[in-house]
């Protein structure tokens, strides 16, 4: 599942132009980055104040904000992984990619409208709102900046990996330069320009993925039944419908409920409900992000099977174990090198549209809930705030180019599941029961955050993803791949009991009032 | 805002019912959504037969069930938008008045 794996590809016996310079891969890349440099420029023009900057001065609609929350969330590893996954063992990538999808109706349903009228720039800004500043911040920074590292190891290893195979350019020339392009974004255009990368992100991977789509089809007569009669001739009925997938239940429920609640609890995407004007835009943002995601899983499900029907599972797992070339071969099977360079291009826009999105959420919490509300105690000037948040920016990218290089090479598959785990470990309790619970206090706020996410990072090394796949030890001490089953339900108890045993009279008292903004909007941020 | 005015909305019947309908309606589409999921990976884990029941020609239960899940995943956000804007936007509306 890991674009890592790229790493291992083998000579396959199928000609492709994978691996060498495309023209029109180079081409379009280039001209992907000219337009958002552009881009940039002029939003540096408009990004001044600290909403500017952190929340794109809460100027962007609805539906915007709905194409670009997918925009964040829809990343390469997605796209090519689980198209692979679907290609090589069928409907068990479907599975996986539901898991995905379903955290979705859940940010609606419990967060999105409560967060936007509570919080500034942070998901923190709601944790605290009522409870002990300081600590709270220190915590919420903490998850976090986990969060995020684990989630740009994998992502910046994963670009360097995907461009070397895609365009035959140097792995560390590869992270050098998505680094530095995506530090642009974030540095000048802030949220304003962040936004809009991903929103041209966005739409060229939702159109270029329906093109392969339709190419596709077009071999099997616009027909789904012919495409699964296809894939049902050549490798058995097997293929379309649950496989080993799922052998142990705990499991499957473990990984889901981190895929489903860590996205409830993932700062880049906590962080764009403020871009939006109002609770009723960020409701609709959910909305068409729900679509959209959906609509994408969709397609990739039809890239796999077309892939595995037409390219064939046996090329596909001869250049790369887990299948992340599918998608590539079948494009460039349907449409030649040059929509192969297209959609390897679109690839490398995803890349880089992720990595600012997690850079800029990683440096609004230095800057907004470390610097300002831990080291200057909440009283800061816009000024002041703006440049550590830059400072911040560079900080992050030259972190993200180190990881990236650092990690060369090493199987940082788990990573994601990581992050999702302490997304749904550490931030989700905490985000959750602030807002429902009127007697959370400060310390089980603290607590649980901490608890959560110190056993999530505790219980993967320990679990099969690590103690087993990258350590090489027989068995694991921890059974379950993703710790969330245990991790999360632990924040959730260690959050009640810390809370039970000290009441805080004060923050309750402040819950009564913070009603009026949590349900009405009374006071929450313009 | 004087401190009893706030005090009255938040006590006022109005405000107490637009509170609980809220999470009513949201805790509801939540079990809902986690009742399918999981139990669509029970099924998975337990019933692997039953999803391979052909259905029409071409197709079988699983994709349908797999596909079906996606496709409900966004109706039942849409209805909760559509819930959202007519009904609670409403009744928000008219307590702010009062304020």
């Amino acid at each position: 599942m890991s674009l890592n794996l790229l790493l291992q590809a083998a000579p396959s016996g199928i000609e492709s132009t994978l691996g060498t310079a495309n023209p029109v891969s180079i081409a379009i890349f280039f001209l992907f980055v000219v337009v958002t440099l552009y881009i940039t420029y002029w939003a540096a023009k408009k990004t001044k104040t600290g909403s500017e900057f952190y929340a794109a001065g809460r100027n962007i609609s609805g539906f915007q904000n709905g194409l670009a929350l997918a925009g964040d969330y829809m990343s390469a590893a997605s796209f090519l992984g689980i198209a692979g996954m679907v290609a090589t063992k069928g409907y068990d990538g479907l599975i996986y990619s539901i898991g995905f999808l379903v955290g979705w109706p859940l940010i609606m349903f419990l967060i999105a409208e409560p967060l936007r009228n509570l919080g500034k720039y942070t998901f923190a800004d709601v944790v605290a709102y009522r409870l002990r500043q300081r600590p709270i911040r220190i915590a919420s920074s903490v998850g976090s900046l986990l969060t995020i590292s684990f989630y740009l190891i994998a992502q910046m290893v994963g670009a360097g990996t995907l461009i070397k195979t895609l365009f035959g350019l140097d792995y560390e020339i590869a992270v050098v330069v998505v680094g530095i392009v995506m530090t642009c974004y974030v540095l000048f255009g802030g949220m304003i320009a962040t936004t809009w990368v991903q929103i041209i992100k966005a739409v060229l991977l939702l159109s270029g993925a329906t093109i392969l789509v339709l190419l596709a089809m077009a071999k099997f007569n616009f027909s789904p039944g012919d495409l699964f009669d296809s894939v049902r001739t050549q490798y058995g009925a097997d293929m379309l419908a649950p496989g080993g997938y799922i052998t142990n239940p705990l499991d499957a429920i473990s990984l889901g409920l981190a895929l489903m609640l860590g996205t409830a609890g993932l700062p880049h995407i906590l962080m764009r409900f403020y871009t939006v004007p109002d609770d009723k835009a960020a409701r609709k943002s959910v909305f068409v992000a729900t679509g959209f995601i959906g609509y994408f899983y969709i397609l990739t499900f039809f890239i796999g099977f077309s892939a595995m029907a037409l390219v064939g599972k046996l090329p596909i797992e001869g250049l790369d174990k887990g299948g992340n070339m599918a998608a590539l071969l079948l494009a460039e099977h349907v449409g030649g090198s040059a929509f192969l360079g297209f959609i390897a291009s679109v690839a490398f826009a995803t890349i880089l549209a992720v990595v600012a999105g997690l850079t800029l959420s990683g440096a609004s919490s230095i800057s907004h809930d470390l610097y300002v509300h831990v080291v200057k105690k909440g009283v800061s000037d816009e000024k002041g705030e703006i440049k550590v948040a830059k400072r911040a920016t560079i900080f992050l990218g030259l972190l993200a180019i180190g990881l990236g290089l650092i990690f060369k090479g090493q199987n940082v598959a788990f990573m994601v599941g990581l992050a999702f785990s302490i997304a749904a470990s550490a931030n989700f309790p905490a985000l959750l029961m602030s807002i429902i619970w009127k007697g959370f206090t400060t310390a089980g706020a603290v607590w649980s955050i901490v608890f959560g996410a110190a056993l999530s990072l505790i219980l993967i090394v320990l679990s099969p993803t690590v103690w087993v796949d990258v350590f090489g030890n027989a068995e694991a001490i921890f059974p379950l791949k993703n710790p969330a089953l245990v991790s999360m339900t632990s924040a959730f108890i260690v959050g009640i009991i810390v809370s039970l045993m000290k009441p805080d009279q004060e923050a309750a008292d402040k819950f009564e009032s913070e009603k009026l903004r949590t349900y009405l909007g009374v006071g929450s941020e313009k | 805002m004087s401190k009893t005015k706030t005090h009255e909305v938040l006590q006022s019947p109005a405000f107490q019912k637009l509170v609980k309908n809220r999470w009513s309606i949201s805790l509801t589409f939540t079990f809902l959504m986690l009742f399918v999921y999981i139990g669509f990976l029970m099924v998975v884990a337990y019933q692997k037969e039953t999803l391979k029941m052909p259905i029409g020609d071409s197709l079988n239960l699983a994709i349908i069930v797999g596909l079906g899940i996606i496709i409900f995943s966004w109706l039942i956000t849409g209805v909760y938008v559509y819930w959202a804007n007519n009904y609670y936007d409403a009744a928000v509306k008219e307590i702010k008045k009062d304020l």
